[in-house]
């Protein structure tokens, strides 16, 4: 194992040396506009919602979310957050939600393992036991864990959207192979599948079919499910996955702003006021 | 000018503590009354900003320290952990990463400062050592801590940085491998970065002391660089510059703040959010934006041994920079021709930073092919980065020991006080060359 990291070092260090086939093209995401952009976005509560609906009834079948716990859900600032419980552990409807899903835990008596339906202090389950066991259900690839998703890639949430609804049918003089998806929003290097005239598209081939379908999910506030719908309110989802702090962050950075401009407006009288006197 | 001091034990208490710990006196001596030059322009405060961030990461830092987990099956976790569930671990975690890049641009605002006014030349190069001394621990702990997250630039990025020892003849490999303990970057590298990146900056914070000890001897250069003559040059530091200082940081700080609360991760690279892979090798391995000029130096070299060497050499050129200047003028206010070179060096390293950023083949103006030369095309960022580090090189080893001997500066006023006076309502940087010609 330390052998093939070092040997794969040592060919990334080579490849470093020299990037000869730089080819990777990937179209650029579509920008939407989110609630939670800008220094007072928060997230709509309600279409993250739907994203967690989303993510638990299609994405959920192969993608794990490792660093999720139910009890995130109903925490401040979370899609399920009720004032009432301000622990989210006895939220009710968290309660509900995560008794839905059987984890995997050890019968403190016998020592056998066991299922059992989750509490809010789970975690999320993930679909397979391991890699291994994932890539054998994948043709080979890997579903990444979908926790930091809308950080761990350029573009986040707009990423994400773009791709899950930007699947097209390969363009003439593409050879797409069996278990593998044109989807433009997805880097790659088309140039060796590609036999038709000019330059080959930009994107590539990923080993995800398209997940989602016009009615796939049934949204419970009735807001129609067109793949568009449920790609935006998934991205979302997965927004406020990466980073379930987001609106405390900005609501503590508006505090700390007007101290800090308050703080330099008196600085800077004071300055004023104690140098009046000398030439400088 | 640190002369005699000029404290008086008021009480009983501190003429009996003085008497056997003059701590009290030496806080007077060197933070209140310490004769300062009343010109210093905002510039100077950049200073006292840079002592404020390395408290700020320190004491993030060991809060941090108390979370993170270093072994590599759970410090990627452990620090979404922070972000997730300590509380406010996120604003620590913010702030410490982001006041690297703020540290990083102070440092740098500090030292072209430095160059322009000429202040590392007699008599503060131990000073000036000092400070390069600082800037080598600075970047060595910062490569350390974007190692520790344990994501796919931290790991590769170290693969990249530690296997550059490996290009030393004969010693290199066991060098580096002594450095990885082991035969790959992995769980005993992190470990030991993750204990040096808790040393280095208590060493830092060593060298800041002697760095501000070498500064109270000889005492401040200042805008004209002409030396202190007179008590009426200089103002007692408490409350004239603490006041100044304090609103540059405070402005400082609002900048700051703007990242840590608004783009936490804008200074980032997406990749470091996915957890480490040795299989996986993301296409641009790039490190963080305030090593991207060496990095850049490193790429300009196809032959990997005088890469390395360029690179560090870049950094030691800095060290004897004192003896490569003939100037007799210490401030570029009153050298024209040295400031049209010193712009074009600062341009010089924003574009090296640049090329750091770019893969080296691609094109600098798109579109465009332009001819072969040599191994790479012309139109490409090593093309670039070459003549870059090529202008970077020669600004120290060249044209500053020639310029000194054969430009013409412009007259240098007599004393601090003489520009000062004539212009009351003095005075953004370089704006008063030679005031007595325009008369």
């Amino acid at each position: 194992m330390l052998r093939k990291a070092f040997a794969f070092a040592a060919l990334g260090l080579a490849l470093l040396a020299a990037p000869a086939s730089a080819a990777t093209t990937q179209e650029e995401p579509r920008s939407l506009a989110w609630s939670f952009d800008g220094p007072f976005g928060k997230f709509d509560k309600e279409q993250v919602q739907r994203g967690y609906k989303v993510y638990r009834e299609v994405c959920s079948a192969c993608h794990s979310m490792n660093l999720m716990y139910f009890r995130n859900l109903g925490q401040k600032g979370g899609p399920f957050y009720d004032p009432k419980y301000d622990n989210p552990n006895n939220n009710p409807y968290v309660k509900s939600l995560a008794k839905d899903i059987q984890v995997k835990d050890i019968d403190t008596d016998t020592g056998d393992q066991i299922s059992r339906p989750a509490t809010p202090a789970d975690k999320f389950a993930a679909p397979f036991a391991n890699e291994y066991a994932a890539r054998a259900s994948n043709g080979g690839a890997l579903p990444p864990d979908l926790s930091v998703m809308a950080k761990a890639r350029e573009g986040g949430p707009d990423y994400i959207y773009s791709l899950l609804s930007g699947f097209r049918n390969p363009p003439a003089g593409l050879t797409v192979p069996a278990g593998k998806y044109y989807n433009p929003y997805y880097p790659g290097d088309l140039t060796s599948a590609w036999h038709g005239k000019g330059p080959p598209p930009e994107g590539g081939l990923i080993s995800m079919p398209p997940p989602l379908a016009d009615g796939k999910v049934t949204f419970d506030d009735g807001k129609p499910s067109t793949v568009k719908e449920e790609a935006m309110d998934v991205a979302a989802f997965l927004a406020w996955a990466a980073e379930p702090k987001m609106e405390e962050r900005k609501a503590f950075g508006f505090g700390a702003m007007i101290y800090l401009l308050i703080f330099s407006v008196l600085l800077w009288f004071s300055y004023k006021r104690i140098w009046r006197n000398v030439a400088h | 000018m640190s002369g005699h001091s000029t404290y008086e034990p008021k009480t009983g208490f501190e003429r009996w503590l003085d008497m056997r710990l003059p701590i009290v006196r030496f806080t007077s001596d060197h933070l209140m009354a310490f004769p300062t030059p009343k010109n210093l322009n905002y510039w100077w405060t950049f200073g006292a900003i840079l002592a404020v961030m390395l408290g700020m990461q320190i004491v993030t830092g060991i809060v941090l320290a108390m979370h993170y987990v270093p072994h590599v099956d759970y410090a990627f976790n452990s620090v979404q952990r922070i972000m997730r569930d300590v509380n406010y671990g996120w604003l620590i975690r913010d702030l410490h990463a982001n006041g690297a890049s703020m540290f990083f641009l102070a440092v740098y605002i500090h030292i072209f400062r430095n160059l322009y006014y000429g202040s590392y030349k007699a008599p503060r190069e131990v000073l000036w050592i000092l400070g390069c001394v600082i800037y080598l621990l600075m970047m060595a702990t910062a490569f350390f801590g974007y190692v520790l997250p344990w994501g796919q630039m931290s790991f590769h990025g170290a693969v990249v940085i530690t296997n550059l020892i490996g290009a030393l003849p004969v010693v290199g490999h066991s060098i580096t491998t002594w450095l990885w303990g082991g035969f790959a970057v992995d769980n005993p590298t992190l470990n030991r970065f993750f204990s040096l990146h808790y040393l280095l900056p208590f060493m830092i914070a060593g060298v800041v002391g002697l760095h501000i000890w070498a500064l109270h001897v000889p005492g401040n250069n200042n805008p004209t660089g002409v030396n202190v003559s007179s008590p009426e040059d200089t103002v007692a530091f408490h409350p004239y510059y603490t006041v100044k200082d304090g609103f540059g940081i405070s402005v400082f700080l609002i900048l700051y703040a703007v990242f840590v609360f608004y783009m936490p991760d804008a200074l980032g690279d997406a990749a470091n959010y996915v957890p480490a892979n040795p299989l996986v090798t993301p296409q641009h391995i790039v490190p963080e934006w305030y090593l991207l000029p060496f990095y850049a130096i490193l790429r300009a070299v196809p032959n990997k041994l005088m890469g390395v060497i360029l690179m560090f050499g870049a950094i030691a050129t800095l060290f004897v920079l004192p003896w490569l200047d003939t100037s007799k003028v210490r401030s570029m206010r009153y050298r024209p021709t040295a400031r049209l070179y010193y712009a074009i060096f600062f341009l010089t390293c924003i574009v090296l930073g640049f090329c750091g950023a770019h893969p080296p083949d691609d094109a600098v103006i798109p579109a465009i092919s332009g001819p072969q030369l040599l191994d790479a095309n012309l139109n490409s960022f090593v093309w670039l980065s070459r003549i870059a580090a090529l202008y970077y090189f020669a600004y120290f080893w060249v044209i500053t020991p020639i310029l000194g001997l054969t430009e013409t500066p412009l007259p240098v006023p007599a004393s601090i006080s003489a520009p000062v006076l004539s212009h009351p309502a003095s005075a953004p940087t370089g704006a008063v060359a030679s005031p007595e010609k325009r008369g």
